[in-house]
């Protein structure tokens, strides 16, 4: 792994993006690693624009937020118009196809999958798809292991949830696997 | 001061005295502590809690609010109290007036409570009350942008308050170290009797990052003493020029008086210039014969440095980004971070201003910090400075301070 990764998730207020940054963070920390975890939202709960920055390092890490992405996550249309540009060459792009239409530049790591739409279909709400998301996320770039992420999740999710998000995860795991590369 | 704010407070302490389970439990709950995942915020709760903090009065206000939230579930746990008040005016005289009672009392705000809590700090000052106010700054003016950072409140945090009075003010740079200044503002605040201010920018607030917390035997907590003299002789605001300065709380048998007036040192108003001149100067003194004590400052690569940069807070995290990148390349960059922003640390920037050649000032404002800078090249024409604002509510990235100091080597 190549060292500083920064990662950005992004979307609209909602989705559940900065949970997700906080879920990725922790578990980068279960593995002991230098993490800064930052976000931007506006003052809307939701809608607006939102996304969490996560920074994974084996060395102090000085600014906080992501500036060229190694991986970036967009959820929504306008956050992949909008952050597609700063991402690294050979950068990973995932994209949530039941929002984003178009993508406005060519990427070589593209992965495009219906997350939201998938949730819905196999855990009956829209809600866990930042989980499945960040699940297939982890198991694409390998930025930490599943067992830290399973964890993480056990951690900083309420205990109500627990078991709807970690088959959430596995479900992102599983879908993974279909779009190997 | 209200009546019934003292009165309450007053009851808390009696109910404060902590018994000894309750000390073990305390310690139990603090020990072992583990690498975690930390907000800002969080941190800034976490220090409050460990530098003895027992009262906390405030109104929520975003991006502070995770520290009353925290401390609204923790208080109580630990015989403490927490009040919701109805506005920021009513939080900082509720502070006030548990100082007084005996506790350490601490409150949190951001831009706009804090222009509300100025009255209160300079009556804090005035009166030597112990306390402490957390101002996580967004961008202003006025109710400005609630999620989004600025360092508008620089020179607010000295001047804001009417009337001529010294400030100690921390600015942090990293979650550890919000924690670590939580702790050293309450510290300074009983060792000097007087507000302290820590300034968090919103990014920092809301930032969180892997951070091991050092183990309750370890954190060095300062409270404040007690005299020895009987009631009849206790003078509450007698000159002793050694801190901390002993002084005892309402309901311990102890009479004083208290009031914004300009007073004696028994507290009682007065007219009389001489008294008045002892009470500012006393005031003055206590920053001023005390300036090593208070101003912390961290010198990044700084030896053999021709360039410097000097940014405070959150902006000094990308700074020393640039820094690093500069080196990388062969450029003498270096960065001089305050961490105590009032007092300012002249001397050290005199001495950074005899060794280097050109200074950079990036902030997030139009032009606080470099005001300081601006009056202490004055001795050395000949240094070049360099400014970087942004008010956009966006951090200055470190490509742009690079930029700046090849432009300036």
């Amino acid at each position: 792994m190549k060292y500083p990764y920064e990662i950005r998730l992004s979307g609209s207020g909602g989705q559940g993006l900065i949970l997700a940054g906080i879920v990725l963070a922790r578990a980068a920390v279960l593995e002991n690693h230098y993490v800064t975890q930052t976000q931007s939202y506006g003052p809307e709960s939701r809608g607006g624009y939102s996304y969490a920055d996560v920074i994974i390092s084996d060395e102090e890490i000085y600014f906080p937020e992501a500036v060229s992405f190694d991986c970036l996550l967009a959820l929504n249309q306008e956050s992949c118009d909008k952050y597609l540009f700063d991402l690294r060459e050979n950068g990973i792009l995932i994209v949530d196809t039941s929002f984003v239409e178009n993508i406005a530049a060519v990427v070589e790591n593209t992965y495009e999958v219906p997350f939201t739409e998938i949730a819905i279909e196999k855990l009956g709400s829209p809600i866990p798809t930042n989980i499945m998301a960040l699940g297939f996320l982890v198991k694409v770039t390998g930025i930490v292991k599943t067992a830290s992420l399973q964890k993480s999740i056990e951690e900083s999710v309420k205990p109500a949830f627990v078991d709807l998000n970690i088959n959430a995860m596995k479900l992102g795991m599983e879908l993974a696997k279909n779009y190997g590369k | 001061m209200p009546k019934s704010d003292t009165k309450n407070s007053n009851n808390m302490n009696k109910e404060n005295k902590t018994t000894p389970t309750k000390k073990i439990e305390e310690l139990q709950t603090h020990k072992e502590r583990k690498t975690v995942l930390m907000q800002g915020n969080e941190a800034v709760a976490y220090g409050a809690l460990d530098a003895g903090c027992n009262f906390f009065a405030g109104y929520p206000i975003t991006p502070s609010t995770e520290i009353a939230e925290i401390l609204a579930a923790e208080l109580p746990k630990r015989g403490g109290v927490f009040v919701q008040m109805e506005d920021e005016l009513g939080s900082i005289c509720a502070v006030i007036g548990a100082s007084l009672a005996g506790a350490k009392a601490l409150t949190a705000t951001s831009g706009p409570g804090f222009s509300l809590m100025q009255e209160g700090i300079g009556f804090a000052r005035s009166t030597e009350t112990p306390c402490v106010v957390v101002d996580v700054q967004r961008v202003g003016p006025s109710t400005g942008m609630p999620t989004s950072c600025a360092q508008g409140d620089i020179q607010q945090s000295r001047w804001g308050t009417h009337g001529d009075s010294p400030a100690i003010v921390l600015y942090p740079d990293s979650v550890k170290e919000s924690y670590e200044l939580t702790i050293r503002a309450i510290n300074l605040s009983e060792k000097y009797r007087t507000c302290v201010i820590l300034l968090l920018d919103e990014v920092l607030g809301h930032m969180r990052e892997a951070v091991r917390l050092p183990d309750m035997a370890n954190v060095r907590v300062i409270s404040r003493i007690k005299p020895t003299v009987p009631p009849q002789w206790y003078k509450h605001y007698e000159n002793t020029e050694k801190y901390p300065s002993p002084m005892y709380s309402f309901g311990e048998g102890y009479r004083f008086h208290v009031t914004g007036l300009t007073h004696d040192v028994l507290g009682f108003p007065t007219n009389k210039p001489n008294e008045a001149a002892e009470m500012m100067s006393k005031l003055k003194k206590k920053i001023t014969y005390n300036i090593r004590d208070l101003v912390q400052i961290e010198s990044f690569q700084m030896e053999d440095a021709k360039i410097a940069v000097f940014a405070a807070g959150i902006t000094a995290r990308s700074a020393k980004a640039a820094v690093t990148l500069a080196r990388k390349e062969g450029i003498p960059a270096g960065l001089l971070r305050p961490l105590t922003i009032w007092p300012f640390p002249d001397d050290a920037v005199r001495k950074m201003l005899r060794n280097v050649d050109t200074v950079i000032v990036p902030e997030l404002n139009q032009g606080q910090l470099i005001r300081e800078i601006e009056r202490l090249v004055k001795d050395r024409s000949d240094s070049k400075l360099i400014k970087i604002q942004r008010v956009d509510s966006k951090l200055i990235p470190p490509q742009d301070i690079l930029q700046k100091i090849k432009e300036g080597i």
